[in-house]
């Protein structure tokens, strides 16, 4: 059972790449990762989810926090490449709703600003 | 009564044994015949369930949780339980009441998500108190059992 987390940046965008599952136990490496940027003023972050095989409530902790963090600095913050489950998952606890996310991931590399 | 397969495992009560948990369920439920997105959401239910064992039963990290499946022919009971003894399966079922209310809310404010989801994905949930916490859930196979007990979480 892995995590990584890979970030790279391209203009002003903050783009993580992240890949395996998350859960109570790889969550706090993301956590760590996402924690390294998130007092960055006005921070443009870009989570793509496309080979998350896994996530539960606990990783969507981390992403609200995350967002709460990013919006206290006047950030902002989108999801991008959700497969159906985790879409699913997304909408079934009104998350949604809140965060900006995208099925599958856009042609359009500045649809983040 | 419905003949039945029991498993049971024991892991210790330390996060990284939740995948492997999830990874029992995974297998058993596909034994019985679940499709795809029904194994997902036994995995997630759970996973929700072992890490609510693991986080708020043992912040010492000692002890174990026991995770026990009932395979039945149309459906899959699985217990999870944060207190280290082993289930008598017959037992622990028949001492599984009706909700408590107020424990409800009293697990609720610590389980959050973790419990609406498996309220979501699983058919019923019941969370029993006594010496610990022990959640036992049903999912039915077929889809005319789904949603059939979902309950609404207000708070």
């Amino acid at each position: 059972m892995n995590l990584s987390v890979e970030l790279s940046k391209e203009d002003s965008v903050q783009r993580f790449h992240i890949a395996g599952e998350i859960d109570a136990f790889t969550a706090p490496v993301l956590k760590d990762k996402l924690a390294e940027v998130q007092d960055v003023p006005g921070l443009q972050a870009e989570l793509n989810l496309t080979d998350v095989t896994y996530i539960d409530s606990t990783g969507l902790g981390v992403f609200v926090g995350f967002y709460k963090t990013l919006k206290a600095n006047d950030g902002y913050m989108k999801i991008i490449g959700v497969n159906d489950r985790v879409k699913r998952l997304f909408e079934i606890t009104g998350l949604d709703e809140i965060i900006d996310i995208e099925k599958g991931v856009g042609e359009n590399r500045d649809a983040t600003l | 009564m419905q003949p039945y397969d029991y498993v049971e495992i024991r892991v210790p009560a330390k996060a990284q044994y939740i995948g492997i948990a999830r990874l029992t369920i995974s297998g058993l439920a596909s034994r019985l015949g679940f499709n795809y997105d029904e194994i997902e959401d036994l995995k997630i239910a759970t996973s929700e369930a072992v890490t609510n064992a693991v986080q708020h039963a043992y912040q010492d990290n000692e002890g174990e949780v026991v995770v026990g499946c009932a395979l039945f022919e149309d459906k899959i009971e699985i217990m999870i339980a944060d207190h280290g003894e082993s289930f008598n399966y017959e037992e622990t079922k028949k001492n599984i009441g009706p909700y408590n209310e107020s424990e409800e809310v009293e697990f609720l404010r610590e389980g959050g998500l973790g419990l609406y989801l498996m309220e979501t994905l699983m058919d019923e949930v019941k969370v029993h108190h006594e010496e610990g916490v022990t959640v036992f859930m049903t999912k039915y196979l077929g889809e005319e059992q789904v949603g059939k007990d979902v309950k609404t979480v207000t708070s």
